[in-house]
């Protein structure tokens, strides 16, 4: 323990292992805080939902935070349901005893660009009377336009942009862009009036049972922490998902592979003889078989599992040049006294590998093991980029296989390119960060180099 | 008795024998040697032939596919509309099965494995099953062939730059321990836990995407260049992205990792010595620095040397390079064992020559090592 604590202090002397240790730190913890928040079933049906999940999104917009890096303002998307804290309900019944609901939706617009859609969702109950909604929209100065008046279906979108009434009444432009310019000017020009704009929608039911319910939807030119991709889903799930599979495939090949490879050559060492020939031809067998290809394979003959992959990779990665390192470690250590008077006190061999051998290097096991998350982290993504990714896993390596498939470099989408590249990064970069500290710390014949 | 034998043995025929010895040592123990390396070389590519027929499985799904393939195709085509369906089933069954004779999907996969491995070991490599060569041939052969220069180009350039850059500078690193650039590098070594394509992604965002000075892929421009000075540029530009990706994912550790070993190696009591002597720097690194650490030098070059065959799967894959990783990652897609095998039958046997040659080449550069000696 003591000895534990002054390696511990060892490794505070170098800046990189507290940037690797903070960075695995947050890694772990944002990636057991995303796995409680959004369950695993939770996280494959969303990701795997279709128009009804994502179809109120943009598609293909880079995320919110890109604003602070731009003088002229993108819109950001909206969606506001009536029941939200913003919108204001009034709800009045005539003389005639008719009720007449009036939801206002406050548009706080601070932007330099116009929206690209607006769009009101209605969902009504009636017998055989249609609820009436007229929609009028409401400039920061306080003029008034009239947008349009119909009756409500069951379920009914009305696109503000496709009305042709409100086009022509608008100087011919896209009422998207229309609303937004000055109504008064001789010459609106082409910015966007900054301001709270009010889409008031009047609604008016005709049966005793009869409901009517609104939604708005404007959609901006941004979207959400992490922008959308090409069917309009939002990045924000498979960014934050990418990190606890990140971190368990790196993680569990990383000590699979290592405490394998270590138990083998401990037994390799102590029998010697046929066993240690027997893992040695093994071990060269491996190094024919071309490991990338038969993974490859492996994912497309059999299954593309995450699960799959990560088991083929720890046994392809068990007998390799690793299996060497220990063995040569585990002959110096089998010499000594304490083997010997284990021997003489008639341990089994059970024994000695497991309580003797193995507990001594498994200091030296920890470097290594750190340090080889990253090229586990990296083959995951790198599967996934050779069309190779779970199926239903959303993942980062499979946000970069999808945005390269959709030229995202090429279309000028770089978010949905930046963003897991870069935790892919950081992610790498930290690991092999504190595993070089480690590794400086706990083999000594490194230290001071 | 016996020693007075020997006292008595001229001195001549003392220094034969003991060149018969060791002549036979080396013959006994390279005879080993290859036989071992032989039979790694047939239990890896047999494995290889296993997995890439995934024990019979892939076979059953080509069947179906063919018989998928061939019944749409009779349903489809004008030519037999008037056909009765009786006469149709007898025709698709018949084309069916002589499908599955060419590809020899008829013979049980033991015995068409064995065959298999008999034709890979001899490099026989015959034909592919779907895929074709730019020429349209199928032999597998010229399909191989005819990517292996884009590859050499690629991976050699980046590789022997690589090698050689690093070598040199963490040499004059080693002699400049503790300073300022060394701890740059020591920092920046876990920059090479990131594979190259990773790097490509990231350099063909600013030099093709935002810079637009350097092409995003792919080997030579679109209307090919008709002088030899043209098209050698345009590949020299289309080259520059995929091989920085390559050399920039192993410089810094490759620096540090020489860097290190070098200055294991100048800690040693004799380089102090000769330091002690006033022997100049540059002798005591020529001398005593890289003359013992040479048969690393050579090991890790010998090892590039293979690896500038088998090519780099994703980075050609992103870059839309059309080397030897690009087709093994389009033969599997297809299912194409003829081309997988014969990829990998390629590696195995330079690896296996390289491994052989790398014991005597050890014993020609150190003194210490005895071949055959203290090995069972």
């Amino acid at each position: 323990m003591k000895q534990f604590m002054q390696n511990i202090r060892e490794l505070l002397k170098y800046p990189t292992a507290i940037f690797g240790g903070l960075v695995v730190l947050a890694l772990i913890v944002s990636g057991i805080i995303v796995m409680i928040k959004i369950p695993y079933s939770q996280a494959i049906a969303t990701w795997r939902g279709g128009e009804e999940v994502y179809g109120k999104n943009p598609r293909n917009v880079p995320p919110k935070w890109v604003n602070y890096f731009r003088k002229d303002k993108l819109v950001e998307s909206l969606d506001m349901f009536e029941g939200d804290e913003d919108v204001e309900i009034v709800e009045i019944v005539t003389e005639g005893g008719t009720p007449i609901k009036t939801v206002t939706f406050p548009i706080d617009f601070q932007y330099d660009n116009f929206p690209t859609e607006l769009t009101l969702y209605f969902t009504s109950e009636y017998e055989s009377k249609q609820p009436f909604a007229s929609v009028k929209w409401i400039t920061p100065d306080g003029t008034e336009i009239k947008i349009n008046n119909f009756a409500v279906g069951k379920t009914h979108t009305f696109a503000i942009n496709q009305d042709t009434k409100l086009k022509k009444k608008l100087k011919n432009m896209a009422p998207s862009t229309g609303l937004f310019l000055d109504q008064n000017a001789e010459d609106p020009g082409k910015k966007p009036v900054r301001g709270t704009y009010k889409l008031v929608v009047e609604t008016v039911t005709f049966e005793p049972d009869s409901s009517i319910q609104t939604e708005f939807v404007m959609l901006g030119q941004v979207f959400g922490w992490a922008g959308t991709d090409h069917m309009r889903r939002d990045l924000l799930l498979p960014i934050l998902w990418g990190i606890p599979v990140a971190l368990a495939f790196g993680l569990i090949a990383a000590m699979g592979t290592s405490i394998m490879t270590m138990i083998i050559a401990a037994i390799a060492t102590w029998y010697g003889g046929l066993v240690e020939g027997l893992i040695q031809r093994i071990t060269e067998i491996n190094l024919v078989l071309p490991f990338l290809s038969i993974l490859i394979m492996i994912g497309t003959f059999y299954s593309r599992s995450i699960w799959v992959m990560l088991g083929a990779t720890i046994a392809l990665s068990i007998f390799t040049g690793g299996i060497l390192t220990y063995r040569a470690i585990f002959k110096q250590v089998k010499e000594s006294t304490y083997i010997e008077a284990a021997k003489a006190y008639g341990a089994s061999d059970k024994r000695i590998i497991f309580r003797y051998l193995i507990p001594r290097i498994i200091p030296l096991l920890l470097p290594g093991l750190v340090s080889s998350v990253p090229s586990f982290v990296f083959l995951e993504a790198s599967l996934a980029l050779l069309g190779l990714g779970d199926p239903v896993l959303p993942t980062w390596g499979k946000t970069i296989y999808e945005a390269y498939n959709n030229a995202a470099l090429y279309r000028g989408w770089y978010y949905w390119i930046i963003q897991p590249a870069t935790l892919l990064m950081i992610t790498g970069l930290g690991f092999a960060s504190l595993g070089f500290a480690l590794d400086r710390v706990f083999n000594p014949r490194l230290r001071g180099m | 008795m016996g020693t007075d034998v020997i006292a008595v043995v001229p001195k001549e025929e003392k220094q034969k024998s003991a060149f018969l010895s060791t002549l036979s040592r080396v013959v006994r123990y390279s005879g080993i040697r290859l036989i071992t390396l032989f039979i790694t070389v047939v239990i890896g590519i047999y494995l290889t032939i296993m997995i890439a027929n995934m024990g019979g499985y892939v076979d059953q799904m080509m069947k179906s596919a063919i018989q998928e393939r061939i019944t749409v195709e009779i349903a489809k085509s004008p030519q037999y509309k008037t056909m009765d369906p009786a006469t149709k089933s007898v025709l698709a069954q018949e084309r069916i099965q002589s499908e599955i004779e060419r590809l020899n999907l008829d013979q049980p996969l033991v015995i068409r494995s064995f065959k298999f491995l008999k034709n890979a070991l001899t490099l026989n490599l015959g034909r592919a099953m779907f895929m074709t060569s730019n020429t349209g041939s199928r032999n597998v052969k010229i399909i191989i062939l005819e990517r292996l220069p884009y590859t050499l180009l690629l991976m050699g350039t980046s590789n022997l730059i690589l090698f050689f850059s690093t070598l040199y500078l963490a040499l004059a690193l080693s002699r400049k321990y503790g300073s300022f650039i060394d701890k740059v590098v020591i920092a920046l070594s876990p920059s090479s836990s990131v594979p190259p394509w990773f790097y490509g992604i990231f350099l063909i965002l600013i030099f093709a995407a935002v810079l637009k000075i350097l092409p995003f892929g792919g080997v030579i421009d679109a209307p090919v260049p008709k002088d030899f000075l043209g098209k050698a540029l345009s590949i020299g530009k289309h080259l520059i992205l995929p091989a920085s990706s390559l050399i920039l994912a192993s410089f810094f550790l490759s620096i540090y990792n020489w860097r290190t070993f070098f200055l294991i190696y100048s800690s040693e009591d004799y380089v102090e010595t000769a330091k002690a002597k006033g022997l100049s720097s540059r002798d005591i690194e020529r001398k005593y620095i890289l003359r013992p650490t040479l048969p690393t030098i050579i090991t890790s070059f010998a090892l590039i040397l293979i690896s500038l065959w088998t090519g780099a799967i994703i980075t050609e894959t992103v870059f839309l390079w059309p080397g030897l990783g690009r087709v093994t990652f389009q033969a599997i897609g297809q299912y194409d064992t003829p081309i997988i095998v014969g990829t990998t039958i390629i590696y195995a046997y330079l690896l296996a020559i390289t491994v052989f040659l790398l014991d005597f080449v050890y014993a020609l550069v150190d003194p210490r090592v005895k071949l055959g000696s203290g090995g069972n």
